[in-house]
């Protein structure tokens, strides 16, 4: 049955994760170095190095190992739910492979791109437990694609009666659908709303202008106010799911590309320990 | 002046023509009577460019004339050229309306006046008969047409099409692409179509792609520069203006003119065919009836009738062209005993109730299509689980039937004349028992589409199956281990019932009369609770319900409902009683059972939500799927990554689309195979392209698929589509660097294919060849995608995912 990253297989992964930071603790406090504060050149702190430095590749591996369909017997979620604790673990392994020496260099970069990549890494987590319902639940069991279409074909229904009603009417129901825009740049859909939106306004202006028409055309007017209110109520809906989409999907455009960055400065820090300590 | 000839053939169908053209080739004096204007008038109207199936594959043509598998076109063309090559004497246009006289001085009249003598008649007019006309004045304008070549031919029009059938449909549909198309159906509803037409002009008339003007007909017809066409409707006489009329009102059929030759049917029914002997002779001497009216509707099969008529005719004796295939499924010592193949045939059918009702040449065909086993003593024939579905019967030897796993030296023995494997056939689930040789058998392994095939149409085969399911169906599902004599008991008042979808088997508080147990389909259990009625559970095939009521002695405690259509085999309270008190086994599983749906009952009850979930992945095909698709939209990140393993893994293109589909609470059912346990697809395919393996999959052959988008039309959840086959995908280092083509993942619909080469079917089939198991479930990150079998639904609801 259904089971999330974070429960999989009765926190398999998550125990795995504590038992490798309680070993690190365990020997970081009681290991003394023979010289010096502890350190990364120490024998444990090599030893750390090197656990970190195989956990950063194989976390980068899923990033291959995603697109690998099909192949292999082990499912996509076990080395979801284990890059995620393991990832977590990593903060841990790693700072203590630092022995909490920090500077403006090139090790304290590595360190910080991968702390940088590992809080990304939370900040997805976050979205994936959160939205995926508040996704379901904004849609209502329609596509997107529905949504669309509901979209046009009020459209069609508003421009077909609104003909009758006047210049005034008719141009704020035309420019309700002509300059509407939905998505655009990733700001615009982060944010999830529109500050010129013309159906907002086509709802607010039409509001005013049904007041001051005749009798006799009062109903299709109010019809017409109707329909826009409708649209407006789904094309916030649309904007919701692409802000929602959107929340889910950036937050892998920091953490992708500052893995690569993060393995560079690694290669580095690596090369300038073996050849200029 | 009166001509005379040998033979006179009516008809220049398939039978017609080869059987002049055997005629011509033996210089035998013949003629080939055709009514139109051109050969095989069936085929002639066939749409154009429509593939003509070269079925029975494996039987072998025995005919002057070529055919092999081919587009319409062509098979019209070589036959045209041939029947000329031949010197067959061939009339066009001439329609035999009267056949007097007998053997040796027939006298038939053409076109109501000329004359033609012959000694010998072959009829081989087919079943189509005479198109059925409007009947109203002004039905012979030339814009009033009965048949349909090419619905692309018309654009821009306002096209009547009358009719209901599967052929008014197809071309309303058709026309309605490129025209105005209103249809005219004299009742208020489509009910005379298959069920995939019944679908597609559900589907057009929703998305107002045509209209239809019901309760209407025709009254009459005034020509003018458009054609007027009045019409009586329920709400008076209405007036519609066109430019052309498509009338599809089916045939007349031939019946009537075959019985004014003298020719006699056996029953009323107006499906039945001439009696005839096995030399294709009616019961009046001389006279001869081959092709689809003598019951053989296959082309290649008419083709060789027509041949060997020709020489019985002559006085040769032929042997049937499959005897060759007969002799080697049967050769050696079997072959050796009996001695010829009549001869075995006779006695098979002397031993085998199951064939007995089989005219010789139905028992032909079918162990054509079957495969003969010789398993020694201690063999086993299929395994407890498996999901193969071919009947077997018992020719000769001693099988064991092992119903209980834990004890199998208890076996059922079945000897010859017996047959098993009819409750995969029936229920369309996994084998119940597994089967052994006991002693050195011969067995006869049927497909389960031949064996379909023979208890539709013959009562005896379906009598027979009956009988013997219903009492191994209690065995198995019941009660293994029940003597003969209490069997028997059990059996007097069992009865089979039937139900059609959403039809109550019992309601709640009716009194307890008897037990259900469900043999095909499946029902779903529910209570009303605070007026309302919610779901309780789901009862697939193999299980019985009803039972709690008569331990209890109380009235119905829940309305159980058919969730498709379904088969129960009713067992009456006194007889059900006596079983429980015979086996205390069978009692203390029924309280045990009673028990868990006590639990079950309340924990539903308090949470109705759990039930309407049932309720709602049943209606979405849970009633029949083997296997669902669901997805938690709770866990769901909308990544794709199950469609786009589905296209990596099969071909490049995705055969699951999983954003639609719909959805209840957070439960998805995208669309995706539910693998049906009697799959709509599979009923009706030409090539019989669709399978089933033995683990329950349905699946498509992709080289024998010919692309008519039968099982597309005929899937009731949308999940087959046509596609071509995508572009290769560039190498990863020419996508990663120089942008070429779509890299993994990418364009998992094919949106780039070439439309070049075969369309052909596509859908899940279950990553049946991929090691692991599906793809999409094992490729999804977050544990969203997860494939149930309908028996784990209420566990499903127990579950929270968090």
């Amino acid at each position: 049955m259904h089971e999330s990253i974070l429960v999989y297989r009765g926190f398999r992964y998550l125990k795995l994760s504590l038992w490798m930071v309680a070993i690190a603790v365990v020997a970081y406090i009681v290991h003394q170095p023979t010289v010096g504060p502890p350190n990364g050149g120490t024998a444990l702190g090599y030893t750390l190095g090197t656990i970190g430095v195989l956990l950063i590749v194989w976390l980068a591996w899923f990033g291959v190992r995603k697109r690998r369909y099909g192949l292999g017997k082990v499912k996509l979620e076990d080395w979801l739910s284990a890059h995620v604790y393991l990832g977590l673990g990593l903060i841990v392994v790693a700072t203590l492979h630092t022995g909490f020496q920090f500077g403006w260099n090139v090790h304290t970069l590595a360190y910080s791109l991968m702390i940088f990549v590992i809080v990304s890494g939370i900040f997805g987590i976050i979205v994936y437990v959160r939205f995926p319902r508040l996704m379901t639940e904004n849609r209502r069991g329609s596509t997107q694609r529905d949504l669309l279409a509901q979209i046009a074909e009020l459209n069609a229904k508003a421009r077909e009666i609104s003909v009758t009603l006047g210049d005034d009417i008719h141009n704020e129901v035309m420019a309700s659908a002509d300059k509407l825009a939905l998505g655009g740049g990733a700001l615009k859909q982060l944010s999830g709303r529109d500050r010129n939106c013309p159906v907002q306004h086509a709802v607010k202006r039409v509001g005013e202008l049904v007041l001051g028409l005749p009798k006799s055309d009062a109903e299709k007017g109010r019809t017409v106010l109707s329909l826009l209110a409708r649209k407006l109520e789904l094309v916030e809906r649309v904007r919701r799911d692409l802000r929602y989409k959107a929340l889910m999907d950036i937050w892998l455009y920091v953490h992708v590309p500052v893995t690569f960055a993060l393995l560079a400065s690694l290669a580095a820090h690596i090369v300038s320990v073996f050849f200029y300590w | 002046m009166t001509e005379h000839f040998r033979v006179a053939i009516v008809g220049s169908g398939p039978g017609g023509m080869s059987a002049a053209g055997r005629a011509a080739q033996s210089k035998l004096s013949h003629v080939l009577l055709e009514k139109t204007d051109h050969l095989s008038d069936t085929i002639y109207k066939y749409q154009k460019g429509k593939l003509v199936m070269a079925t029975p594959d494996i039987l072998p043509l025995r005919s002057p004339m070529d055919f092999k598998l081919g587009i319409r076109e062509d098979i019209l063309g070589t036959w045209d050229k041939q029947t000329k090559e031949l010197g067959v004497n061939l009339r066009y246009n001439a329609e035999v309306t009267k056949i007097t006289g007998r053997k040796g001085a027939f006298e038939l009249t053409v076109n109501g006046k000329d004359k033609v003598t012959a000694e010998y008649v072959v009829l081989a007019i087919g079943l189509q008969g005479n198109l059925r006309k409007l009947g109203v004045p002004g039905e012979n304008d030339p814009r009033i047409q009965y048949q349909l070549d090419d619905p692309d031919e018309y654009a821009e029009e306002t096209i009547v099409v009358v009719g209901a059938g599967d052929a008014a449909i197809e071309n309303a549909v058709a026309l309605a692409k490129q025209n105005k198309v209103i249809m005219i159906n004299r009742s208020a509803e489509f009910a005379r179509c298959k069920q995939g037409n019944l679908d597609l002009i559900t589907k057009s008339l929703e998305k107002g792609v045509l209209e239809c003007m019901y309760k209407s007909s025709p009254t009459k017809v005034e020509a003018g520069p458009r054609l007027k066409f009045t019409l009586k409707t329920a709400d008076g006489e209405a007036v519609v203006e066109c430019d052309r009329v498509i009338a599809r009102l089916g045939a007349l059929a031939p019946r009537a003119f075959v019985e004014s030759c003298g020719i006699q049917f056996p029953s009323k029914d107006p499906t039945a065919l001439p009696e005839l002997s096995a030399h294709y002779e009616s019961n009046v001497p001389g006279l001869y009836v081959i092709g689809a009216l003598a019951g053989y509707p296959l082309i290649k099969q008419a083709m060789n009738q027509g041949y060997e008529v020709v020489e019985f005719i002559q006085g040769n004796e032929c042997e049937p062209a499959d005897e060759p295939l007969l002799k080697e499924k049967f050769k050696g010592a079997l072959l050796d005993r009996y001695g010829s193949i009549p001869g075995l045939l006779a006695e098979m059918q002397k031993t085998v109730p199951v064939f007995s009702g089989l005219t010789t040449l139905q028992l032909r065909e079918v162990l054509l299509e079957s495969n003969v086993h010789t398993p020694k003593g201690g063999g086993e024939i299929f395994h407890r689980n498996d999901y193969s579905n071919t009947f077997y019967t018992i020719f000769a030897g001693e099988v064991g039937i092992e119903i209980d796993p834990d004890h199998p030296d208890e076996m059922v023995r079945l000897g010859p004349g017996e047959f098993f494997g009819e409750m995969g056939l029936l229920a369309g689930r996994r084998r119940s028992a597994t089967v052994r040789a006991t002693q050195d058998c011969v067995l006869i392994e049927t497909s389960r589409r031949e064996m379909i095939k023979l208890i539709k149409s013959v009562p005896k085969v379906r009598d027979v199956v009956d009988a013997a399911a219903i009492e191994r169906q209690i065995r198995s599902y019941i009660a293994p281990n029940l003597s003969k004599d209490d069997m028997a008991a059990v059996l007097e008042s069992a009865k089979l019932r039937s139900f059609k979808a959403n039809e109550v088997i019992f309601n709640e508080g009716d009194p307890g009369d008897g037990v259900f147990l469900i043999r095909t389909g499946s029902c779903t259990v529910s209570r009303r609770i605070g007026g309302r009625e919610i779901v309780m559970n789901y009862v697939p095939a193999g299980h019985y319900v009803g039972e709690m009521a008569l331990v209890r002695d109380m009235p119905r405690a829940a309305t159980v409902k058919a969730a498709i259509e379904t088969e129960a085999v009713w067992l009456d309270g006194a007889g059900f009683r006596m079983l429980m008190d015979h086996l205390p086994q069978l009692r203390s599983q029924i309280e045990r059972r009673i028990g868990a749906i006590i639990t079950q009952t309340e924990d539903i009850s308090q949470r109705p939500e759990a039930g309407n979930l049932i309720q709602f992945l049943v209606q979405e095909g849970g009633k029949e799927a083997a296997d669902m698709l669901l997805i938690d939209e709770a866990l769901c990140v909308r990544c794709d990554n199950c469609e786009k393993a589905c296209a990596e893994t099969h071909g490049g293109i995705s055969r699951l689309d999983r954003e639609a589909g719909p959805t209840y609470a957070t439960i998805h059912v995208p669309t995706s195979c539910r693998h049906c346990e009697h799959p709509h697809c599979m009923a009706d395919c030409p090539p019989d392209a669709l399978h089933k393996t033995k683990d329950g999959e349905v699946f498509i052959d992709e080289q024998t698929c010919i692309g008519c988008g039968n099982c597309e039309r005929n899937c009731p959840y949308g999940v087959i589509h046509m596609a071509y086959d995508p572009p290769k995908k560039p190498g990863l280092l020419s996508w990663l660097l120089f942008g070429f083509g779509h890299g993994p993942g990418e364009d998992k619909i094919a949106s780039h294919a070439s439309h070049e080469g075969k369309k052909r079917a596509v859908k899940c089939d279950m990553c049946k060849d991929i090691e692991g198991g599906a793809a999409c479930v094992r490729s999804c990150p977050t544990g969203a995608a997860i494939r149930v079998h309908p028996e784990q639904f209420f566990a499903l609801t127990t579950h929270s995912p968090q």
